[in-house]
This record gives C-alpha cells, sequence and structure tokens, in this order.
C-alpha cells in the first residue's frame, strides 16, 4: 500500500521550532526531521512523478493510475508523490525512484505502458538504462552505478536554479515540505524585524527588476505606492500568462505555489497592505488548484490572517480568475478586469502605483519577480547582486521551445549568452539542421538571427537589438522555418487579442495581418500588377509598424511591430523571395508551393490522382501523371501519397 | 502654480497638473481628438491627439499628460502629422465609404478630419467588417459598421445616464459597441434618451426616420394632420438654419409647417400648461398623504423607464399626469374633433420634440385610447429641419406666422418646460391659486434655473410648507433615489429630466452646434418668460375654457381618463 503521509509532522511542532526560531541554524533533531520531511532521506521507497501541466499533457495522469495499481496490485509499501515540472518538459512524464538510502534516479518519457517494466527494475535494484534521465546527487545517499547526474547533463550543467530549486523536488500540495526546506522564514523575520521601508530599500538594493518584461526596479515601484498618502492599498500579482511560448509562470505556480505566496506577503507587507490579489487566467486549472490549496494551508498555518504571529500585520490573499484575455496582462487592463469592469487599458498616468485598483496606490508584479523575493530575504541582496550581470542582476526563467533538441524552462543567470543558451542548454538543432533565427520574447518580442545571437541575455543587450524580454519565451526556428509564416502567426494573435480601444492596434495590427496573408496567398491571376500591390503592401508595413509603435495606448500595441520590424531587418530576402518569386524555400507557405510529377520515377499507379481536391492531376494508368499548375492550390496530398517520391517541390 | 513649456520653439505658460491638451487651446493650438469629451476624464483610446514629448520614447497623448515644467512639445512635427493621418486613413480603411448616403454627410468628424488631415487617397485597404443595421428601438438606430469605437457613447450612457445599457463587445477587429448579450436595443436597459446620438461623431448612431409615414399623411387628402411643436424646438431650430443661436424662431416654424401642409399647427406649451394645472393640483392633493411624498414628475419619457426598469418601487410616487406632448394628442383626437367638426379618426397628430424617447412614448400602450394612439408621429428637431429642407422652405426668406387657435395660445410657465427646471417653477407658480389664492407670490425663482445637478426651492401656502427639487441628468437622479429609498427625502415635488439641462439639450436636438448651443437656448426660453404678459398656467384663457367647457375641475374624472396614465415595472434585459 502506499502511504499518503510519509511523516507525521504536527503543525505547532513546525511553527515553534522552525518558522518562530530566529535563529540561523535550526537544532540537530529538528534539521534531521525536516530532512525527512523534504526527502532528502526516505525511509520507504518514494515514487515521484511530475504532474505539471506538461506532464498531464504527455500522459502522467495515466502513468500516476498505473503507479498505484502497481503498487496496490503488489502490496507494496511505497510513498507516491506528485510533484510540478522538474522543467524538463520534452522529457515528460518524468517518474523518479527513491529506494531508501539510495540517490533519487529519474526516468524520462514514461508513459503507463514503460511504468511496470521500471518499477520492476527498481525494486529489484536494476536500472533500466536506455529510460534513465539521471539521478540526483546527494552528500548523505549512495550513488548508483553508471547513471549520470542529473545536474551534470547538459539541460542543467549551465542553469542557476534559485526560483526553480524545488521544482521535482517538493510536493507542490504540501506546506510542510516547503518550510522544511527554509520557507517561510524569511518572511516571518521579515515582518518582525523590517520596517516597511527597508524592506523596499532591501529590494531596491538587490537591483530586483520587474520580470514581466519592463525591466523597472521593483524596489522604487513598491517605495512610490508605499509613500503615497492613502487608506488603502493593493498588491497585484500578475498571473495571467498567455504568449504563446510562455509558460514558465504557470510552471512555478505548478511547481511550488509557497514561494510565489511567500513573495507575494513580503511585497505586501513592504508597499503596507493587507490585501493582495493574484490575478490568474481560468485556464489554469491545475495552477489554481495547487494556488488555491496553498492559500488555505497558509491560512491554516497563520501566515495569513489577521495579526500574524501577533506582528500586527494583517493580510489576505485574494485569487481572482481572468477571463484568459491577453491584453488583461497589462497592469490597467488587469486592473480594470479586477474591478469587474472590461479589461481595457487606461493611459498612463496617472500611474498604478499612484492611483490603481478602485482608485487607491496599486503595485503589479509579475509572478517570477514576486517568487524572488523570498531568496532575497533569505540570502540578502548582495547575493542577488553577484548573480546576472551588472545591469541585469539575478536569474532570469526562459521558456525554450521550437526546434530544439532539448525543451522546457531553464533558470540561467541573466547576462549568459543567448547562443550558449540555444546550444547549451538548448542543445542545438535536432537532425543536423541549419539554425535560422530565434523569436525572443513571444508576440512582443522579436528575431535575432546569425552574429546577434551572441549578445548576453539582459534587459538592455535585448532592447538594444530592438527585441523585448517578455516572458522569457525562445523559439528557435531551423531552415524549415519561415519567418513569414512566422510573424503571420503572431500577427494574428496580437489582432484577435487586442482589446479593440485604440485606433492604430485595432486597425492597425489587421492590415498588418492582411498585408501577410496577401504574401502568402496565391493569386488568382498572376500579373505584373498584383506583385506591385504586395509590394506595396509591404511597404506599407514599415510605416504602419513606426506609427503603431508610435501611438498606441498600451504595449500590447506599441510592442506589436516587433517581429515584424525586426524579421523586416534581418529577413529582407525572404519577404522579396515570398512577393516576386513567390516561392517559401521552406515550403511552409503551403500555397505558394508548386508540385510536379518526375516523370521517371511515376509508375502510373493511380494513388494521387483520385485524392486530389482540385482534380489538378491527370494521366492515363501505368503512364507518368501530371499536375495542371493552374488548378494546383499546394496543399501537398499528392506528395504525401506517393509512394515512388515522384513528387517533387518546385 | 504656473510653469513654462516649450512648444513648437516658443516658451508658452501652463498651469502645473493641467493637461498638454489644455494648455495648448489656451496658447491657440488646435489638436484633434476624437474620443475627448469635455467634462469625462479622458480614456486616451483615439490617439488622434498624440504630440512628440522630448524624451518620450513613443508619441504622448496630450489629452491625458499632464505639463511638467520645460517639457519640449511639437504638436505639429513630420512624425505627429504622418501619426495622426495613418490614424484617419486606418480608420477609413475600415468605414464604409458610402458619405453620399449617410445620415451625418457634412456633419461628420471623421470627414472633418480626413479633410483638416488631407487624406485623398485610398492608401490603406482592407477588408472592412461587416454589421447589421439594429433597427429594433422606436427611437435610436444604430450602424455598427459606421462606429469608430471611439466610446462617447458608452461613457456618455454610463457615466452621465447611468443607464448602461451599451458597451464595447468582442475583442480585436471585431470590436463593436454592443447591448448586453449583443441582443438588439430594444431588448436592452435604453431609455431613448439619444444622448449617444448627440455625442456620436459619425452616423452610427441617429434617430429613427419618421418623415416618410408624415410624407404620406400629408399626400392623404383625407387626414387631417395636425402638427405641434415642443417649447424648446423653437429656441433650437434656428442654428440648423445658419440663423442667430438663440433666437425663438417659433413664427417662422408655424408659416413653414403650413407651408409644408400641415393642417393645424399647435403649441405643446399650451398642453404644457394643462400639465402644471394637473401637477399642481395633484400635489395640493396628496399633500398630508405621508405615503405618496415626494410627488415626481413623469414628464420625461426617458426617465419614466428608467424607473420601470430600476425602481419599480418608486412608481406609485410617480405623477400620473402625462408629459405635454401626449396630453396635447389626447385632446387632439378628443375634445377638437368637436369643436372643429373634424373626425376623429382622420386626425393625423404629428408632434416635434427635441428628443428621441418622444418617438418611444408615442408608441406606448398607455397613450392610445379605443385603439387610437394620441400621437401618431414623432420627429426631432433635427428632422423638422430636413423636412423644412425638403419642401424647399427658406427660412431666411419667410415671414413668421402665428400658430393656429384654440391651442396655439400658451403662457411662458408652459415655455419653460423646455429647460431645466421650468416645470417646477411653472408649478410653483400655479400652485397658489390652485390652494385658493388670487396671486402667486413670486414668479421667479431663479434658484431652480442653472446647470446645477440638484435644485431646490420652497413655498409657503398658509401653514404649510412645499419643498420642489429639481434634477438634472440621471446621476443626480440616482442619488436623490437613494435617499427617498432610505427615508432621507423632505421634498414634495421632483423633477426629473434625463438629459442634463432639460429638454434644451435633448437628444433630438442639433448636433456639432458647439457648447455654447444650449446655454443660449436656455437663455432666449428665460428671454420668453421675461417679455411675455401671461406668465402663470391657469392664467391661460383656453385652458379656462377647456376646463370650463369640456374637462370640468382639474383631476375630475375627465381629466383623469384623458390626461393621466399609470406605470408599471418593466422587464428588461440589464
Amino acid at each position: 500500500m502506499s502511504l499518503k503521509t510519509h511523516i507525521p509532522v504536527e503543525k505547532e511542532y513546525l511553527v515553534n521550532n522552525v518558522l518562530l526560531n530566529e535563529s540561523a541554524d535550526l537544532p540537530a533533531d529538528v534539521d534531521k526531521l525536516l530532512k525527512l520531511v523534504c526527502r532528502e532521506k526516505v525511509k520507504y521507497p518514494v515514487i515521484f512523478i511530475g504532474t505539471g501541466s506538461c506532464g498531464l499533457i504527455s500522459g502522467a495522469g495515466e502513468t500516476l493510475f498505473e503507479i498505484n495499481k502497481y503498487l496496490s496490485d503488489r502490496n507494496l509499501k511505497a510513498d507516491v508523490v506528485e510533484t510540478g515540472c522538474a522543467g524538463y518538459c520534452s522529457m515528460e512524464p518524468v517518474v523518479g525512484v527513491q529506494l531508501p538510502g539510495k540517490t533519487r534516479v529519474s526516468f524520462k518519457n514514461i508513459t503507463s505502458e514503460k511504468l511496470a517494466f521500471i518499477l520492476d527494475g527498481m525494486f529489484n535494484s536494476i536500472i533500466p538504462e536506455e529510460h534513465v534521465l539521471g539521478q540526483y546527487k546527494s552528500p548523505s545517499l549512495e550513488l548508483w552505478k553508471d547513471v549520470p547526474i542529473i545536474s551534470e547533463l547538459s539541460f542543467f550543467s549551465m542553469q542557476y536554479r534559485n526560483l526553480m530549486k524545488n521544482w521535482g523536488r517538493i510536493s507542490p500540495f504540501s506546506i510542510e515540505e516547503y518550510i522544511a526546506t527554509g520557507g517561510y522564514r524569511s518572511y516571518l523575520k521579515t515582518i518582525s524585524n523590517y520596517t516597511h521601508e527597508e524592506v523596499c530599500d532591501i529590494v531596491e538594493k538587490s537591483g530586483l527588476q520587474g520580470r514581466g518584461g519592463g525591466g523597472f526596479l521593483t524596489g522604487k515601484k513598491w517605495k512610490v505606492a508605499h509613500t503615497v498618502m492613502a487608506d488603502q492599498r493593493y498588491l497585484v500579482c500578475n498571473a495571467d500568462e498567455s504568449d504563446p511560448g510562455g509558460f514558465a509562470n504557470r510552471a512555478m505556480i505548478e511547481s511550488d505555489p509557497h514561494r510565489l505566496l511567500e513573495g507575494v506577503i513580503i511585497a505586501a507587507y513592504a508597499i503596507g497592505t493587507s490585501k493582495a490579489y493574484i490575478y490568474i487566467r481560468n485556464d489554469y486549472r491545475n495552477a489554481i488548484e495547487r494556488l488555491e490549496k496553498a492559500v488555505d494551508s497558509a491560512r491554516d498555518y497563520g501566515l495569513l490572517g489577521h495579526d500574524v504571529y501577533g506582528s500586527g500585520f494583517n493580510i489576505d490573499v485574494i485569487i481572482r480568475k481572468g477571463p484568459g484575455a491577453f491584453v488583461c496582462g497589462e497592469e490597467t487592463a488587469m486592473i480594470s478586469s479586477i474591478e469587474g469592469k472590461r479589461g481595457m487599458p487606461r493611459p498612463k498616468p496617472p500611474y498604478p502605483a499612484v492611483s490603481g485598483l478602485f482608485g487607491k496606490p496599486t503595485v503589479v508584479n509579475n509572478v517570477e519577480t514576486l517568487s524572488n523575493i523570498p531568496a532575497i530575504f533569505e540570502n540578502g541582496p548582495d547575493w542577488f547582486m553577484s548573480l546576472g550581470n551588472e545591469t541585469s542582476p539575478g536569474t532570469k526563467m526562459l521558456v525554450l521551445s521550437g526546434r530544439l533538441n532539448n525543451q522546457g524552462i531553464i533558470e540561467v543567470p541573466l547576462g549568459t549568452r543567448v547562443k550558449d543558451i540555444i546550444f547549451g542548454a538548448g542543445g542545438g538543432i535536432p537532425g543536423k539542421k541549419r539554425f535560422r533565427a530565434v523569436q525572443v520574447g513571444g508576440p512582443s518580442g522579436g528575431f535575432l538571427t546569425g552574429d546577434n545571437i551572441d549578445i548576453p541575455y539582459d534587459f538592455d543587450s535585448l532592447a538594444s537589438e530592438g527585441v523585448y524580454m517578455g516572458s522569457g519565451g525562445m523559439v528557435v526556428l531551423d531552415q524549415d522555418c519561415c519567418i513569414i509564416d512566422t510573424v503571420k502567426y503572431f500577427m494574428d494573435f496580437i489582432q484577435k487579442e487586442s482589446c479593440g480601444k485604440c485606433i492604430p492596434c485595432r486597425e492597425g495590427t489587421r492590415r498588418m495581418l492582411e498585408v501577410y496573408e496577401n504574401i502568402t496567398k496565391r493569386p488568382l491571376d498572376e500579373n505584373g500588377h498584383t506583385t506591385l500591390e504586395r509590394f506595396k503592401g509591404v511597404m506599407q508595413l514599415e510605416s504602419l509598424a513606426s506609427v503603431i509603435k508610435d501611438t498606441s495606448l498600451c504595449g500590447l500595441g506599441q510592442k506589436a511591430p516587433n517581429s515584424v520590424i525586426s524579421s523586416l531587418k534581418y529577413f529582407r530576402s525572404e519577404y522579396e523571395e515570398h512577393i516576386f518569386d513567390r516561392k517559401c524555400s521552406a515550403g511552409v507557405c503551403k500555397e505558394l508551393r508548386l508540385f510536379y510529377i518526375d516523370v521517371e520515377k511515376c509508375t502510373g499507379c493511380t494513388a494521387c490522382a483520385p485524392k486530389c481536391p482540385e482534380s489538378a492531376i491527370i494521366g492515363t494508368k501505368h503512364h507518368p501523371f501530371f499536375i495542371v499548375e493552374e488548378k494546383c492550390t499546394g496543399c501537398g496530398i499528392c506528395y504525401d501519397v506517393c509512394k515512388f517520391s515522384a513528387v517533387l517541390v518546385k | 502654480m504656473i510653469v513654462q513649456i516649450e512648444v513648437n520653439n516658443k516658451i508658452i505658460k501652463a498651469r502645473k497638473g493641467e493637461t498638454i491638451m489644455s494648455a495648448l487651446s489656451s496658447a491657440g493650438i488646435m489638436i484633434p481628438s476624437i474620443c475627448s469629451m469635455k467634462d469625462f476624464t479622458p480614456t486616451g483610446a483615439c490617439r488622434m491627439c498624440v504630440v512628440e514629448v522630448e524624451g518620450r520614447q513613443g508619441l504622448v497623448p496630450s489629452c491625458s499628460q499632464p505639463v511638467s515644467e520645460w517639457m519640449n512639445i511639437k504638436t505639429h512635427s513630420p512624425r505627429v502629422v504622418k501619426s495622426r493621418k495613418t490614424i484617419v486613413e486606418l480608420l477609413l480603411s475600415n468605414h464604409p465609404d458610402d458619405c453620399l448616403y449617410c445620415e451625418r454627410n457634412g456633419n461628420c468628424e471623421l470627414q472633418i478630419l480626413a479633410e483638416e488631415l488631407n487624406v485623398r487617397e485610398r492608401r490603406i485597404m482592407g477588408k472592412k467588417n461587416k454589421y447589421k443595421l439594429d433597427h429594433s428601438s422606436p427611437s435610436i438606430v444604430r450602424d455598427p459598421a459606421k462606429c469608430i469605437l471611439c466610446g462617447r457613447c458608452v461613457r456618455v450612457c454610463e457615466e452621465k445616464l447611468s443607464v448602461f445599457a451599451i458597451d464595447f463587445v468582442n475583442r480585436g477587429n471585431r470590436t463593436l459597441i454592443g447591448t448586453a448579450f449583443n441582443k438588439d436595443l430594444n431588448f436592452s436597459s435604453c431609455i431613448n434618451c439619444g444622448q449617444c446620438i448627440m455625442v456620436c461623431p459619425t452616423g452610427a448612431l441617429f434617430e429613427k426616420d419618421s418623415l416618410p409615414e408624415i410624407e404620406d399623411a400629408l399626400n392623404n387628402p383625407e387626414k387631417t394632420v395636425i402638427v405641434q411643436y415642443a417649447p424648446s424646438v423653437g429656441v433650437s431650430l434656428a442654428e440648423e438654419f445658419g440663423i442667430r443661436q438663440g433666437k425663438d424662431i417659433s413664427g417662422l416654424i408655424n408659416a413653414a409647417l403650413r407651408k409644408i401642409g400641415f393642417d393645424r399647427i399647435f403649441d405643446t406649451a399650451f398642453a404644457a400648461d394643462i400639465a402644471v394645472v394637473e401637477m399642481a393640483n395633484e400635489l395640493l392633493s396628496l399633500k398630508g398623504n405621508k405615503d405618496r411624498r415626494p410627488l415626481i414628475s413623469g414628464s420625461c419619457p426617458a426617465w419614466v423607464k428608467f424607473a420601470e426598469q430600476w425602481y419599480p418601487d418608486l412608481l406609485p410616487a410617480m405623477s400620473s399626469c402625462k408629459s405635454p406632448q401626449q396630453i396635447l394628442g389626447a385632446i387632439l383626437k378628443s375634445r377638437y374633433p368637436g369643436v372643429s367638426g373634424i373626425d376623429a379618426a382622420t386626425v393625423y397628430s404629428v408632434a416635434v420634440a427635441p428628443c428621441t424617447a418622444k418617438k418611444f412614448e408615442a408608441q406606448r400602450e398607455e397613450m392610445t385610447k379605443k385603439g387610437l394612439s394620441d400621437i401618431d408621429a414623432v420627429i426631432t428637431t433635427r428632422e423638422l429641419a430636413k423636412l423644412i429642407k425638403l419642401y424647399g422652405i427658406d427660412m431666411n426668406q419667410i415671414e413668421p406666422e402665428a400658430a393656429d387657435e384654440p391651442y396655439g395660445i400658451r403662457s411662458s410657465a408652459g415655455k419653460l418646460f423646455g429647460a431645466s427646471g421650468g416645470m417646477a417653477e411653472g408649478i410653483i407658480r400655479s400652485l397658489p391659486y390652485a390652494a385658493g389664492a388670487k396671486e402667486p407670490s413670486r414668479i421667479k425663482y431663479q434658484e431652480l434655473r442653472g446647470g446645477r445637478g440638484r435644485k431646490e426651492a420652497e413655498i409657503r401656502i398658509g401653514k404649510t410648507t412645499y419643498r420642489f427639487a429639481v434634477i438634472n441628468g440621471m446621476s443626480d437622479a440616482v442619488n436623490l433615489i437613494e435617499e427617498i429609498q432610505a427615508g432621507k427625502c423632505e421634498y414634495d415635488f421632483i423633477e426629473i429630466m434625463a438629459c442634463a439641462g432639460g429638454c434644451v439639450n435633448g437628444g433630438g436636438q442639433p448636433i456639432g452646434t458647439g457648447d455654447n448651443a444650449v446655454r443660449t437656448r436656455v437663455k432666449a426660453l428665460y428671454g420668453i418668460d421675461e417679455k411675455e404678459t401671461i406668465r402663470c398656467a391657469h392664467k391661460n384663457p383656453e385652458i379656462k375654457e377647456l376646463y370650463d367647457n369640456y374637462l370640468g375641475s382639474p383631476m375630475s374624472e375627465k381629466c383623469k381618463s384623458l390626461l393621466h396614465t399609470s406605470y408599471s415595472e418593466r422587464k428588461v434585459l440589464l
């Protein structure tokens, strides 16, 4: 039978001996117990399974069911722990097994059918090598032979895990485990030892910049809100992550919700408010469930509520579910949404720090910004300053996706070279394909290519290249990706997600999208005139982009043309190829593809002709067939059905 | 505090904290804008008002950005002008190219902007959104295709009227202004006041056209077409014809209407006199009846619908007296056929009102008797101007004429109905007479005039004091209603008009004639009052005649069946 609670530890015990213990080092017996609580040592076998959204999508739900079935069928005593994602999303579902006295071993891509094989092996101390990801090194535990150390894998070796240090290790459902790893101690120390101003000072001194992309000094923002005279202030945590290619915040909440919650509470203390909102999009069901559990247990532990442990500090955290509009990530739109109005941005000034939610001073901070706070108070601002580079201290979570060998979430010190990230942690491009570009920062970001990927990843360096950090997304494109098609995708996203308030964003982004649709579409008849129109469209793009950037009301519109501008800068030849040659060399823009049949290879088997939706393939059986170019729409069905590779792209 | 700012290389002075736009306008520099509205906080939606500010990355909206010392501003740099022009071009690229067929052709802010910015070619092209017209409301037609989403209608509806009938719906390029669940307007909480039309820069909102049916009636020899026009129409129509603003052209209107072919022309102010007498007596009859205090006026059809929707518990306190338009309509189809020998069934009764809600009121079931509507068609001041132009009448050449008898005679108290506070002033003048006194103690009640949100006056008759309140616009009405519901209200009579300023600022009045227009209309009404010899409703000789020979005494059974009505709760999508 599996054990649901592995270590009986009383709330009062943790509160009195850990949370309220102000000394730096805990007594040995307490420390020993905590090690058991956070499973640095185990008494029974423990099976870990990552059930973050990325895991669940890959089948972790079924695997978890199989684990429980396996244990109950065999009547085995083991503890099953659901963790969040460990960051290595392309390896999900990740199953870890830790036997008493031995280090924890993780296995990759363990779908339900592979599970029994893994567990059979592990319970007999045989490592099924082909499925191994690696083992976690621990000083007091015996290492498995011939199993790679996880932290030495290329994906992990260049990372510095501060925000992500608990990811995949502790259960996000257990406040005890978070406390056992040192959690909530800095919070209680902070409220009893520092004034509001001192807390703001410490954060300002650490140099922490807003991780939502703006890069404004967090401590400074807090100070403004704290100094404005008001009977009420608010803290809002922006968990409305909606960028395509950005899911680090979701994983943060799913893996270590208490770290965020502790950051939220300290920030609320700093600005002197008793009410904090966490605004999270409603589709993040898994994250909401874990966050709600975290808030409930923090309340149960007396960490939230009235007069927290006699400090006189009152705090309540409210989870507000957003409808899932991209624009609600903009702070003033988010404020409107929390107020119950339509999520539309307002002009600034007045800035939210002066007049925000319900007209009161309001600080809006991103999930990642706030998750940084507990460690700053645990290790001091100088420690934080020492991470990263001169202009951008600290670490940053990045989301690697696209044509990379390793996909997932990593945490690196700011200032790490983009190239090193792609070819180091990212593991380079699969299939010996040529690197094309990296799209940084989602719809608001832009492209980096060629020599430009040798720049450090920090606020200033990216800005000097005209791209924007955004949510930390990095989508890598190889030779098989079409830049035009990628920009078209982002334009489509933005024009759909524009709130419709200001004219340049509402009307302009649609016109820009139409230009892209025009150049990736096959015109009915090809004459010089249509080429001229396409060309005119592209000429207009630049001027339209500059007006939209110059005049839009909020960040969404101001940054909407970034990918257009940077693609025009670096990939002009690709535009020209699409406009003049009517060709997409990556073969992505369907309507521009033209197919022909190689007469040498075609056997006249008639597999293709009946499948053609346009009846564009003609010929007689056993003789080579022929594609009528005027009728062909480039759908590629013939290409897919041909068994003799006789259909070729022109 | 005064700060100095540099604008286009010249130093100008500005008040600290004021917006760039306001500083520039004091310095004589015009900045175009679509979404900004006087007395509303800026929304920064249209981006037309952007200027270049040194040290700022993007362009800055001058409507919301406050000035700061030594700000260096360029208001018409190539970058700024290009941006403004592009914005207008973007709007036009998604706007129906049908100006010649548009309600607002020649009076359209988008046209003016395109002209000012010299947009002379279709440079930006693309797909246009297609929408259906919403004809469902009896008063207002919406054409979302022409809407440029400036949001002014939404803000007026929310902030000035507290109605919240419309808001932004959908996202991105599909955004439109719609009602709850995007249903038709007649299902919504719209009170038909038409203030949205008044602020609409384009032809996206306009009144329901009633001219074709009126023309049909005029051309039908069987019909006797009788027209009445409201007190404030006389003082606002001049604006449509380039005549001096605030000139009372009632005489010219009479002449024009006669030339168009209306058989009888009467003045709604005559019926306003009846309304005054009825309400004064209603008020007296209620004094001492604590349950039915205060008496709230029900002459404004927009306010009536507002109360039916949100405050049905207030309906018992609503005066049962119909509005002047409906009173005259009722008399024209009951008493008038008798005196003039016309068959009631052939009477086609038209009202000219400064209001779109009057179109709705005329269609109400409560306003019919034996299957005949009191009023058959209502046109707004704007539609009257169109009708006059359609019939080729040169308002600058014709001679003024008098209205027809007997209902063309009015006191100036009836005329005052056009302005906020006028009804209360009329009643207060006639109240002593209704209570048995010979002469009113006072004629002029300055405290009931002007643009304040709530105005108060009181009059002592014998030992009783009657307290009057006048509410100017719906948001103030909501405040007062809350007081009434909390039992804190000390008033005996409350006049409520939905539009700020009263009917002179109604939703059917001329559009785009400037901020000053409403003030001159009010001034004109009070000017008429100053010059008039009959200044109390009860002194109108024709009213006396009507009561003596037909209605009997005020609040008689006959009056109740003809001139009074009742209202009940209305279910709408809120």
